[in-house]
């Protein structure tokens, strides 16, 4: 089933190349404007593969193995990994004309064929991609392999053949000790990511990355979901801005919230 | 009863989380959303699931409440959830499984969606038809209409979206659900939750808030006077969080908690995309600054450029002299 060696653990890390965090984004036609906009790694993702990169430092684990699932130009995000110290990278393209529609089920799916192929001990996502807010990869994969699953995790210790994942729940934390094979969420709070150093995205360009075409793994990619409408929020205005502490407080009881 | 003549309704199961012996609100919420598509079922698992349904038998929507009784559900691992989510699907052909958008739903809901190959639907916050749900994507920046084609629909509900669901005046069915077998794959080790006896902040009717411009931790006293009298919760900006000023369940925002209060009072925070995404539902918004050109400006009912060491403590003393309302 899976390598119960300790110190010798097969971590595998899921990337996804996003419209940069900081991009306001701007909806027309019924979509939203993502040409042209600055790209880059999903932010979580970066956490994940910081805390994949830690644990074989560690000497914790002895590979790691950088996944993205996208268009051709998706292949820059696994350059990134490699730079950052991923031993290995694997891309699965997937069409232009598909790639924005691809949805969790379908990567968790896709990831489960890699899965049976790499029988990776650890799978370390981000907690969500920024563009669909979705938040669900981790668990659906967690729930196609039935392995067990720990997200939002703020600390991974591995113990052996266990792993504990303390968990960001809504009152705290939770500790939970999962079997491996796992899927485990990275949440904002469990590392500060490194950058990339020049020389090694200098070497980086030149490692090979191994590419698989979607079609090959037997996938069904079709959208079970279908995007009737698109629109912008509901604009607020500015409301006035007020000169004296007392007039602050007066508007506000006039509103009567305080 | 009112008729209905669409041609089909659903079949809702709800999946219940219970805080302390109280239903939660994100779960009545859920309530509320699943009364749309048809008659609604709750399922509660936990040793003490008996005692619970005494209280969900009572929320007026409800038709019916399936109880599975069992040590391993008590800490909502959802290796334990799923299976049991799944046999109550297979069992009585429900067409939706929801549940509130709090951790516990973001975990349990995917999974159990995987076991029958559906696409989860998460943080829904309007249900315009059985297939159709309105949800936000880029952190709040595109309101999204979606039609799902999947037998059953598995969505976790906003819960500041929907009105919570009464909570007296029903009488459902309590019936027994067989437990599923332990899973074994997880163990809960411990919990370590901030004790509060302070509002909780993705219920409460105001909020104020704290970000960069505070300083420090101590800082946050400030606001903690100012809420006391107004019963309001203290909420922060990713930034405090990270500096370790404030515990992490204190973060509003796209990777936070959503809030939606009837007041919320941003201080010393700058507005950027990714708080606002999680608190630009409430309904008055007011922003003490000291930078006129802070973002958060645009989208403010009432705003003012002044020192947050100066307002808070005046609207403190105002309002403790004043008398409230």
């Amino acid at each position: 089933m899976f390598r119960t060696l300790p110190n010798y653990l097969k971590v595998a890390v899921c990337v996804k190349r996003v419209v940069d965090y900081t991009v306001k984004v701007r909806v027309k036609d019924n979509k939203v404007q993502t040409a042209n906009s600055k790209m880059s790694v999903n932010p979580f993702d970066e956490i994940a593969m910081e805390e994949a990169i830690q644990l074989r430092e560690k000497k914790v684990a002895d590979e790691v193995i950088a996944i993205t699932i996208g268009n051709k130009k998706a292949d820059e995000v696994l350059r990134t990994a490699l730079a950052l110290g991923c031993d290995k990278a694997m891309h699965v393209v997937v069409p232009d004309a598909a790639a924005e529609s691809v949805e969790p089920l379908a990567i968790a799916q896709i990831l489960q064929k890699i899965h049976e192929e790499i029988k990776p001990d650890i799978w370390i996502l981000g907690k969500q991609a920024v563009d669909g807010d979705f938040g669900c990869t981790a668990q659906l994969l967690a729930g196609l392999l039935d392995a067990a699953q720990g997200t939002f995790a703020s600390k991974v210790e591995v113990k052996g053949t266990k792993v504990n994942v303390t968990r960001e729940v809504d009152a705290g934390r939770q500790v939970v000790e999962l079997s491996m094979p796992c899927v485990l969420a990275a949440d904002l709070r469990l590392n500060t990511p490194r950058f990339p150093k020049l020389p090694n995205i200098m070497k980086a360009r030149k490692k090979p990355v191994e590419t698989r075409d979607v079609a090959t793994l037997g996938v069904d990619i079709t959208p079970h979901l279908t995007t009737q409408t698109v629109t912008e929020p509901t604009i607020r205005k500015a409301g006035v801005k007020v000169k004296t502490v007392d007039e602050f407080y007066n508007k506000l009881h006039e509103a009567k919230v305080i | 009863m009112l008729r209905v003549t669409a041609p089909s309704l659903g079949k809702a199961l709800v999946v219940v989380e219970m805080i302390n012996g109280k239903v939660s609100p994100a779960t009545l919420s859920a309530i509320t959303a699943a009364s749309k598509v048809g008659p609604v079922t709750a399922l509660v698992a936990s040793a003490a699931a008996k005692d619970a349904a005494q209280v969900l038998a009572k929320i007026k929507p409800l038709a019916s409440v399936l109880t599975a009784v069992g040590e391993q559900y008590n800490h909502g691992l959802p290796e334990e959830y799923a299976p049991l989510i799944d046999a109550a699907v297979r069992a009585n052909g429900y067409t939706h499984v929801f549940a509130g958008t709090s951790a516990f739903g973001k975990n349990v809901i995917p999974r159990a969606a995987a076991k029958q190959g559906c696409m989860p639907i998460p943080e829904v916050t309007e249900v315009k038809d059985e297939h159709t749900f309105v949800r936000e994507t880029y952190a709040g920046n595109a309101i999204t209409t979606i039609k799902s084609s999947d037998k059953i629909k598995y969505c976790t509900l906003r819960g500041t979206a929907f009105e919570h669901a009464e909570e007296e005046g029903g009488s459902a069915v309590v019936e027994d659900f067989p437990a599923t077998p332990a899973a074994g794959k997880s163990s809960f080790v411990e919990d370590q939750l901030s004790s509060s006896d302070k509002p909780d902040l993705a219920t409460a009717t105001t909020v104020i808030s704290g970000g960069r411009g505070m300083k420090n931790g101590e800082n946050f006293k400030m606001l903690e006077d100012l809420a006391a009298p107004l019963s309001a919760a203290v909420g922060a900006t990713r930034a405090v969080v990270d500096a370790g000023y404030v515990p992490n369940e204190m973060q509003v925002g796209q990777t936070g908690k959503t809030v939606a209060p009837n007041f919320y009072l941003a201080c010393g925070i700058s507005g950027a995309i990714q708080h606002v995404a999680g608190m630009k539902s409430s309904k008055v918004i007011a922003v003490v600054n000291t930078d006129a050109e802070a973002p958060f400006f645009q989208i403010a009912d009432y705003g003012i450029v002044e020192d947050l060491f100066k307002v808070v403590p005046a609207l403190t003393e105002k309002i403790k002299a004043g008398g409230r309302r």
